[in-house]
């Protein structure tokens, strides 16, 4: 399940990096923002989830905003777009962190709903409810994703645009259109994502620092651009990480990640689901 | 001709020294997991510096303090203190809220013979013997927080424990006088996991505590993974054999945590410094300025645990420099090992190595919490003090299982 979380908050960084090419490091921080606006939100008497959903066509338009902003200011002027972009990133998460901290302070903001502190038991076995419901989002959000990217003209242009853009231009489709379109789906998708942290965990502006790691990590090793694969990721480092902690001891498990990294790009390079 | 124009110079120096603020330096965790803390923290030390120069500030010079953020990340704290020291040129130190951040500067400060007010760390003296380290938290060892946890837990039967302990300078210090403390009781130690503090989900090591069937449970962590621990065992349940679940937990103490914790808190024992009923001279007109000023910066609104301890260290320089007439940072260690402080939170008298040679830190229990109710916690009774005996405000309700309810 924690596993299915991972994969949750790594799924639109799957399409922004994975896809886009975009080194998009303040997708954990939009994310938080996300779990703030959810909050603000829930304590208006709002489900945490249907919060989410509501605030992902806002998220939508805020994405393409900042894609918008990425390509007229970085992308279109050049190869060493990826390098100043990233700065761009950096700073656009300090920035997202430190509106957060100036409105809401630093302490913890969590929320509540019917499935937030409840469990229910098979056997002897406790299982928290909030885990369940992430759980579940995440695979209907993975597999909405992956039949929308296969499924839809848009979504094979979007994945069209990462394999080759002059041939996606040559059939008369516009890239940047489609690029702005994919990055404002990937953001929408940080809304309910961010929703989904809250209701598994508090949340504080900082958080996203936790995520930026992990989330590459988990986009990187599924295979850059594979929702399915992403999932399976999630699956696999919330496992090993869990295995770990258990096993070899606390100071082992934050190296998980990256451990798994560089075994499986030194078996199989274009990652676990990459073509 | 020549004489005059160096005795003019002299007086126009010592004039413009005298114009020069004390500049106090120190890194804060305004962000990250001591974030809270360390804003509260910060609030009652602004107050002090305003009360001081008021007072017409410390031999005559007004009182600067220059803080920078330190993120809750140890990795900062060094080049923070660096740049106090060698390009603010600062005259006095105040470590960073919390041991973590505190840790990496101490070798720092013993190199340098540096006086270091500490703040709210837990041993991290203990290697390094500094000799001008003076902590403004009410402990000193390992059994000055867990003595009478411990002997609380045996009196009720306790023969087994449980440590979960995050995987970091504090916890880990922490935990480990736990353990002699235990082991010295003749506890028997059925589990023992450490985390990393990037852990989300604490699900599956409450369920192998559960497992465990341990009769005390012992968990040495920070603000956030305190949350979430508690959050986990209301929702996976701890066992009906757990007789003290606690210790060791920070945040707990923080008025936001426990204003959303709620009544997942009933049951819980756990330290703190300071809970409503104790009584110092002062402390009452403090926290009605202080609850003031945490409104407007959207702080701690209580501020019970760490902020009358961070003015208190505030007073304790001011007594001290007042006292020798003197910022020589030899003299005023000298002046702090031998002298007792008055502060808002009681007389502090120091120990060799820096620690407080009376300390009264307090193990209480949670009880009858209701859910979303700040104002719940300004009463006394809602933590009833269990330890130390001297203090003890009432009787423990255990088990663990039973007080929850």
């Amino acid at each position: 399940m924690l596993g299915c979380f991972y994969a949750a908050v790594s799924i639109g960084l799957s399409v922004s990096f994975g896809l886009l090419d975009v080194p998009h490091v303040a997708h954990p921080a939009i994310m938080v923002l996300g779990s703030y606006c959810t909050w603000m939100l829930s304590v208006r008497g709002w489900d945490p989830i249907v919060a989410g959903v509501v605030l992902m066509p806002l998220f939508f338009v805020l994405g393409v905003l900042i894609y918008r902003f990425y390509y007229e200011v970085f992308e279109k002027r050049g190869s060493d777009a990826g390098v100043r972009g990233l700065a761009f990133f950096f700073g656009l998460a300090f920035i997202i962190e430190v509106g957060l901290i100036l409105v809401f302070g630093v302490d913890q903001r969590s929320v509540e709903a019917a499935y937030i502190g409840k469990s229910f038991s098979v056997g002897d076995f406790r299982i928290p409810m909030r885990m369940v419901v992430a759980f579940g989002v995440a695979l209907l959000l993975t597999f909405s994703l992956s039949i929308y990217l296969s499924k839809t003209f848009t979504g094979r242009a979007i994945k069209a645009v990462a394999q080759d853009e002059p041939a996606l231009r040559l059939m008369g489709a516009n890239p940047v259109r489609i690029k702005q379109w994919a990055f404002g789906i990937a953001t929408a998708v940080s809304a309910l994502a961010g929703a989904m942290l809250i209701i598994v965990s508090p949340v504080e502006p900082a958080i996203d620092r936790l995520y930026i790691g992990r989330t590459f990590c988990v986009v990187v090793l599924a295979g850059l651009g594979s929702m399915t694969g992403t999932l399976a990721a999630g699956l696999i480092l919330g496992v090993a990480e869990s295995i770990v902690l258990m096993q070899l001891g606390a100071s082992w498990a934050p190296a998980v990640a990256f451990s798994l990294l560089l075994i499986v790009l030194g078996i199989r390079p274009q990652g676990l689901f990459g073509r | 001709m020549k004489i005059f124009s160096f005795l003019l110079g002299l007086i126009f120096s010592a004039g413009a020294l005298a114009q020069q603020p004390v500049k106090i330096g120190m890194s804060m965790p305004q962000t990250g997991s001591l974030g809270a803390g360390g804003q509260a923290a910060l609030v009652a030390l602004r107050m002090w510096v305003e009360d001081v120069n008021a007072k017409g500030g410390l031999l005559g010079r007004k009182v600067e303090l220059i803080v920078y953020d330190d993120q809750t990340n140890a990795a900062n704290t060094p080049g923070i203190y660096t740049k106090l020291l060698d390009v603010d040129k600062v005259d006095l130190l105040f470590a960073p809220y919390g041991t973590v951040p505190t840790a990496p500067i101490m070798p720092l400060v013993k190199q340098r013979g540096l006086l270091l007010m500490g703040n709210f760390s837990f041993q991290v003296n203990h290697t390094v013997k500094h000799d001008m380290w003076f902590n403004n938290a009410p402990w000193n060892d390992a059994s000055s927080w867990f003595d009478g946890w411990i002997a609380t837990g045996q009196k009720l039967g306790g023969k087994t424990i449980a440590f979960l302990a995050a995987d970091q300078e504090f916890a880990q210090n922490l935990a480990n006088g736990a353990r002699e403390l235990a082991k010295k009781a003749g506890l028997k130690t059925v589990y023992d996991q450490n985390y990393p503090p990037t852990t989300t989900d604490f699900s599956s090591l409450v369920r192998a505590i559960r497992q465990a069937n341990a009769d005390l449970v012992f968990v040495a962590s920070y603000p956030n993974d305190s949350v979430a621990i508690i959050r986990s065992v209301n929702e996976i349940g701890i066992g009906n054999n757990v007789k003290l679940f606690g210790g060791g937990m920070v945040g707990l103490q923080f008025t936001p945590n426990m204003v959303n914790l709620g009544s997942l808190l009933n049951g819980v024992i756990n330290y703190n410094t300071f809970v409503p009923g104790m009584k110092y001279p002062g402390i009452d007109e403090y926290f009605v300025r202080y609850q003031k000023k945490a409104a407007e910066a959207k702080v701690d609104p209580l501020g019970y645990y760490i902020t009358p301890y961070n003015y208190a260290m505030g007073q304790m320089i001011e007594q001290a420099v007042n006292a020798t007439k003197s910022l020589d940072q030899k003299k005023l260690a000298d002046y702090l090992h031998k002298n007792e402080m008055k502060t808002i939170v009681g007389p502090i008298r120091y120990r060799a190595d820096g620690e407080w040679a009376n300390p009264r830190v307090v193990q209480a229990q949670f009880r009858d919490i209701k859910d979303k109710d700040l104002e719940q916690f300004k009463q006394p009774g809602k933590q009833v003090v269990i330890s130390p005996e001297a203090v003890k405000t009432g009787e423990i309700l255990a088990p663990f299982e039973k007080a929850r309810k």
